[in-house]
């Protein structure tokens, strides 16, 4: 699915991902974790391609083509999906009329018909109930006034209709309560099939006792540090990052 | 809204350069260049007007060369040389059309691709639009009447009204924008050749959206049009401005005056698209828009504004609303789109005169390239306008760096119970919105249009259907390529 080698990235001379290796098969789930400033989102707007970073150097393939090489909106057509961390708000803009745009973007990207109305309010009806999504939000402006947890949610629901082949999830589980969580959880893991990955990025274990993950890696100063199973979640919950770094100390 | 797709608006867009950018050859009968009293009453002549109608243009340029220029207005242009300008021309035809069918096929040509071509014309009489249609100064043809007619509501040529209906328009006419009112209005009221007429009876609904497509076609005529429309009391009617111009190096001159009287418990509903040739990308040509709107509400009446301006080289309007009727209403819903060395300086007044009157004003500024974007709004209330109200709101957004925008609200209150409202946002395009539209498989210029037209809304809802659809395509053509 992505294969991403020594991956090099900076934003205003100050280097941020300092050669980072990462692979990710159809069917998996990757979680990465890591403290603050380690690195984490700045892989992900790398990867969903942001402007504002510079890379330096490596390489990213994405289902055999050269992902660094694509625009953003080329990359999202190829099915990368970026769930926000902070998702943006646009007044006045229909969340159905945003996503029909995007889908029929993407359609015409693949050379097939826009999609009809019709099947379009079936999906956005099967979809929006996915995760638990009031149909009224559907037709508000995109994340107008919706309550944190509504707009994570509103994110799981576009990646739900846009049917991405990696998702790359941006600490979607910060800002939500339980409840939200679970539900965020339960559409993440509806949509996984052996043909789609995901990579959660999170600070906390607690996410990946609904979304378990096949993987977990340690991101730590640009690098990947350390890679297990879902136990190395747990140990990092209860023992923090600082062990970890004294290991690398050594 | 819905009805428009995005790929009509790919369509639109790849035509990047002005749309309309075309002239007709058709013979005109024109009056020599220059401005003097001979030229007024050879233009009176030509209209075979009454006696009272030349005496009118006459003290109109007496006090016109009285008047300076004002140049208070945030903009830089070269002022038009006004003895350079053809003050009449006229399609060299004598003959009214009986039917549509006799249109010279030339000027047919014209309305298609204006996108009121005959096919066009007959489908929208099921969606009961009526079209005055206005090419050069003289109105070629008007559709509709009979059927209007039958409500005994008047919808034709101001050249006509003043022939077929002249103690209507004498009534009416300069009662709200007096001839001394400005410099522009007073040119106006000295030179105008044509424009609308429209009567609404007591008591009678107009069934449809009457509609009038303004097009400059010779160069270098300075166009003045004259509007007039009369709601009576307790009528309603919705009126649509469309206009477009083609492609010109030197400047022209539009000088327009709209009067309005809804008259006690009357409404009125007027929506102007207007699309003048803004000039080139380096600020070569294009139209000088200096406009007078205003209207006069009775009691409980209703006057709402809404615009869409994206053209012109320079812009100078304010639609207006004098609520003299108690409980009176008016309102001004505004997109103004300047790009590359477009300048406007746009807005309304509201002046309460009667109690418990209200005003809304929602003005939604655009700029890009190195355009300049002045609102202009004053919200006058007047010692006796007990209970007033007004709500204002101004929103900038700025499309990159290196244009401006600027909002001048002025605000003057004579009577402690008011209640005035103002609210101002300036924005910059968000990086961030484009960046979300991009990862969702969105291209730049759909998240452009996407959210600029998100933003406009509030106004874009105002707008008749049929203008709604036109008005977003012209947001998105307007600002192509523009972010940086």
């Amino acid at each position: 699915m992505i294969k991403i080698t020594d991956l090099q990235a900076k934003i205003d001379d100050k280097e941020i991902l300092k050669g980072l290796n990462l692979e990710v098969k159809p069917g998996e789930i990757h979680a990465i974790m890591g403290p603050n400033g380690a690195g984490k989102s700045t892989l992900a707007s790398v990867l969903a391609g942001r402007e504002d970073y510079e890379i330096t150097g490596g390489s990213v393939d994405f289902q055999g083509t050269d992902l660094l090489d694509m625009n953003t909106e080329e990359r999202a057509r190829e099915g990368l999906f970026l769930a926000f961390q902070y998702p943006v708000e646009i007044p006045g803009v229909s969340n159905i009329n945003f996503l029909r745009t995007a889908i029929n973007e993407i359609r015409e990207h693949k050379k097939k018909d826009p999609i009809s109305a019709k099947d379009f309010m079936a999906m956005v009806r099967e979809k929006s109930a996915l995760v638990e999504l009031d149909s009224k939000l559907a037709s508000r402006s995109v994340n107008e006034g919706f309550s944190g947890g509504e707009k994570k949610r509103n994110e799981i629901f576009q990646m739900a209709m846009l049917e991405p082949k990696l998702a790359i999830l941006d600490e979607t589980d910060s800002g939500l309560d339980i409840d939200a969580l679970r539900i965020v959880a339960n559409g993440v893991n509806t949509l996984k099939s052996d043909k789609n990955a995901t990579i959660v990025i999170t600070h906390y274990q607690r996410l990946l006792d609904y979304i378990v993950p096949d993987f977990v890696h340690v991101l730590y100063d640009g690098k990947i540090v350390k890679t297990g199973g879902k136990e190395l979640a747990l140990e990092l919950e209860e023992k923090g990052y600082d062990w970890i770094k004294e290991e690398l100390a050594n | 809204m819905s009805a428009y797709t995005e790929e009509e608006l790919a369509k639109d867009l790849e035509g990047q350069e002005y749309k309309f950018g075309f002239t007709t050859d058709i013979k005109s009968d024109q009056a020599p260049k220059g401005l003097n009293e001979d030229i007024i009453r050879f233009i009176s002549a030509k209209k075979e007007e009454p006696e009272w109608m030349l005496q009118n243009r006459l003290e109109a340029f007496a006090i016109w060369k009285e008047m300076k220029e004002p140049d208070w207005a945030h903009v830089k242009y070269e002022k038009p040389n006004f003895q350079d300008i053809i003050y009449y021309s006229a399609p060299n035809q004598t003959k009214k059309y009986e039917s549509w069918d006799d249109v010279d096929p030339e000027m047919k040509e014209t309305m298609k691709k204006l996108g009121i071509s005959m096919e066009e014309q007959k489908r929208l009489t099921g969606t009961n639009v009526a079209v005055d249609f206005v090419m050069d100064s003289v109105s070629v043809a008007t559709s509709f009447k009979s059927k209007l007619k039958e409500l005994g509501i008047i919808f034709c040529s101001f050249s006509e009204a003043v022939q077929d209906h002249p103690e209507l328009v004498r009534e009416h006419m300069g009662t709200v924008v007096p001839t001394k009112d400005n410099f522009y209005a007073a040119l106006n009221s000295a030179v105008f050749t044509d424009g609308s007429f429209c009567y609404i009876p007591k008591g009678v609904r107009c069934p449809m959206e009457l509609s009038t497509y303004f097009r400059i076609n010779e160069g270098g005529t300075g166009q003045f049009e004259r509007t007039l429309v009369v709601a009576d009391e307790g009528s309603y009617v919705s009126y649509l401005e469309g206009c477009t111009a083609p492609q010109r190096d030197e400047n022209q001159l539009h000088a327009a005056v709209v009067e309005l009287v809804a008259k006690d418990n009357a409404e009125i509903k007027y929506s102007t698209v207007q699309n003048w040739y803004p000039g080139d990308k380096n600020g070569l040509g294009g139209i000088f828009n200096f406009v007078t709107k205003r209207g006069i509400c009775g009691y409980r009446s209703k006057i709402s504004w809404t615009q869409v301006e994206t053209g012109s080289a320079v812009t100078w309007k304010y639609p207006s609303c004098i609520l003299k009727g108690d409980y009176s209403v008016g309102e001004f819903y505004s997109v103004a789109v300047t790009n590359n060395y477009q300048q406007a300086d746009t807005g309304t007044k509201m002046i309460h005169l009667g109690k418990n009157t209200k005003s809304t004003i929602i003005s939604k500024g655009i700029s890009a390239g190195e355009s300049h974007n002045s609102y202009r709004g004053l919200v006058q209330i007047n010692k006796n306008a007990h209970n007033a109200r007004n709500f204002s709101q101004c929103d900038s957004l700025l499309m990159n760096d290196t244009c401006g925008a600027h909002t001048f609200p002025y605000i003057e209150c004579k009577n402690s119970s008011a209640k005035i409202e103002h609210e101002a946002t300036t924005s910059k395009i968000g990086e961030d919105q484009i960046f979300y539209c991009l990862q969702r498989g969105i291209s730049e210029e759909k998240a452009i249009g996407l959210i600029v037209n998100g933003y406009c809304k509030e106004v874009l809802n105002q707008l008749p259907m049929e203008f709604a659809v036109e008005a977003q395509k012209l947001l998105s053509i307007s600002l192509e390529g523009s972010v940086g």
